[in-house]
């Protein structure tokens, strides 16, 4: 990946704690999960095997219920796998998750309402035991990576919907861990309001380099955002197709007219379609 | 404007009403007194009169009406009594005497006080206990909704016999009983405010591996600020509630409930209406100040006022 300079200032140690196998930041074999309801047995993950690189941008596409969501949080460590084996930077995710090596952001901003802004970023600081002048100065860049410089001060309510959702961004983004977990964050959000999310995303994607895991329900989104596409089908939730984009790293929101781009488009969808088609 | 119309009429019907009601309660005692000033009245005696309805009295001596909003010891005394009884006895009596009700209401609001932080330290406590510990969720909860199923006119001897027999008196039982009043509503608010984050704020704060504590400082006890004023509120009043019944069986001789006790030892309802006019005025100007305390804090807390 070709770092632009800027982005050292904000990752001063992350390079450091670099996983064992070269270049592969999550690593998943034969995952399943079941999980135990009242109506018995749900099949949420069956036999996943993924594999994603440092720098990587990928994207998890598919209809409800076909666990997109479900690995991600197996990746955060927020349910637990109940076969096969899954590593975070070479760690299991729980330990991952102890490292703080992800930062996840969830389809509703979430910040407290009795925080500003700057507070609310400042949150997982506090709980990590930042110093208060290493606090203020990545609130300030975090702040400037999702271009809300200047609203620091305001409560969320005073905050667009779009705005708070990028205020959450940052608040995933202060304290620097090297993935970023997005769980449809502009899901809730109107079509004008996501395309710009996405340039900034991509923008933002660029200038940290980090490893970007995205659920999403759209297709557009999943084509212009990622490198690499993972096309899931549901009961049990398994990955039906993975692919990897041609698209050229540096993408205008006018590149989702090129051929190249409806392309792949129409293979997720192809994907999407075989996938539901066989339950 | 309007609203002012609205809260101005419902004070009048109010009032209205009790002036109204003050006619047939009284009526009765005004035509014994009449009688024995030598004023004819129909039906003559007392007796006759005893078992007849008061309405159809009233209206066989429609002269009498006058009268009764002007007795000494009234049934029900006629609303600018009651109102002349509280001037009398608050601004018009020196603070130290003990008719004024100044006086009385400052012992039981000690009280009142006392008993109120003991029962919200105590109710915060166990919430906290509550939400943290599945086994105290399980043992200490129906103890506490079991011990507010107890009527506390029932209960209050037995606490003052109690304390009073291991030497503790004066304000301690009093506040004991306001703490036992108290506590319920800031347990039952707690409990729900410190459960109101839901899952994804516990999610996030499992992604940042914060502890319990941080969890706890940052994020639960902030969530549950609304509800624990909600539930101080009636707290305060449930604690005034018990400061006045911890006055009543020990025969205290201040404090709003002596003055209530005394009041219906000697039939002065003028007393009685007063010092409960009294300790209504106290407790709505109590739940008024945490009114304001509560907005503050939101506010200072960013709540969109």
């Amino acid at each position: 990946m070709n770092m632009e300079p800027t982005t050292q200032a904000i990752r001063p140690e992350a390079a450091a704690s670099a996983p064992v196998p070269a270049n592969c930041v999550i690593e998943a074999r034969n995952l399943d999960l079941t999980f135990q309801t009242n109506d018995g047995p749900v099949h949420a993950l069956k036999d996943v095997s993924l594999e994603i690189s440092k720098g990587d941008f990928v994207s998890f596409i598919g209809p409800s219920g076909c666990g997109k969501t479900t690995f991600l949080r197996c990746i955060a460590a927020l349910e637990t796998p109940t076969g096969g084996s899954l590593s975070v930077n070479g760690m299991t995710p729980d330990e991952a998750r102890r490292n703080r090596a992800y930062g996840y952001v969830f389809q509703a901003a979430g910040l407290y309402p009795w925080r500003t802004i700057s507070k609310n970023i400042k949150l997982p600081l506090e709980i990590m035991g930042y110093s208060k002048a290493e606090q203020e100065k990545r609130v300030n860049q975090v702040l400037e990576l999702v271009e809300l410089s200047g609203f620091g001060g305001k409560f969320p309510w005073q905050l667009s919907g779009g705005m708070q959702q990028r205020a959450s961004i940052a608040r995933a983004l202060a304290f620097d861990a090297d993935i970023l977990l997005m769980d449809e964050p502009f899901g809730a959000l109107d079509e004008i309001v996501r395309d710009h999310l996405n340039e900034q995303l991509l923008k933002l994607w660029a200038r940290t380099n980090k490893t970007i895991g995205f659920v999403t329900h759209s297709i557009p989104e999943a084509v212009y955002l990622s490198t690499k596409i993972v096309v899931m089908s549901p009961r049990p939730g398994r990955i039906h197709d993975v692919i990897d984009s041609t698209l050229p790293k540096e993408r205008p929101l006018d590149i989702r007219d090129s051929p190249e781009f409806i392309e792949i488009a129409h293979r997720v969808r192809e994907g999407l379609r075989a996938g539901h088609g066989d339950d | 404007m309007k609203s002012l119309v609205a809260v101005l009429t419902v004070l009048a019907a109010i009032i209205a009403f009790w002036y109204a009601a003050c006619v047939p309660m009284n009526i009765k005692g005004v035509l014994d007194q009449a009688e024995r000033a030598g004023i004819e009245v129909t039906p003559a005696t007392a007796k006759e009169r005893r078992d007849r309805g008061e309405i159809g009295l009233v209206v066989n001596n429609t002269f009498a009406i006058g009268e009764t909003w002007v007795q000494e010891r009234p049934r029900l005394p006629a609303p600018h009594q009651v109102a002349v009884e509280l001037w009398e006895t608050t601004v018009e009596k020196k603070i130290t005497s003990k008719r004024s009700l100044i006086y009385h209401g400052e012992v039981t609001l000690s009280a009142t006080l006392l008993g109120f932080a003991i029962g919200t330290g105590l109710g915060i406590l166990l919430a906290v206990g509550i939400v943290h510990s599945r086994v105290m969720d399980m043992s200490v909860m129906p103890w506490a909704i079991v011990s507010q199923t107890i009527p506390i006119i029932a209960l209050a001897p037995m606490i003052i016999v109690v304390l009073y027999s291991i030497g503790v008196q004066g304000i301690i039982p009093k506040a004991v009983i306001s703490a036992y009043l108290s506590f319920f509503p800031v347990v039952v608010g707690m409990v729900k405010g410190l459960r109101a984050p839901d899952a994804m704020q516990l999610d996030l704060l499992k992604t940042y591996n914060a502890n319990t504590n941080q969890g706890f400082w940052k994020l639960r006890l902030p969530s549950s600020m609304p509800y624990l004023f909600a539930s101080l509120k009636i707290g305060i009043a449930a604690s005034l509630v018990g400061a006045i019944v911890g006055e009543l069986p020990t025969g205290a001789v201040a404090g709003l409930g002596a003055r209530l006790l005394a009041g219906s030892y000697y039939g002065q309802t003028v007393q009685i209406w007063s010092a409960l006019f009294a300790a209504a005025i106290l407790a709505a100007a109590l739940v008024a100040l945490l009114g304001l305390i509560e907005k503050l804090v939101l506010n200072r807390m960013g709540v969109r006022a």
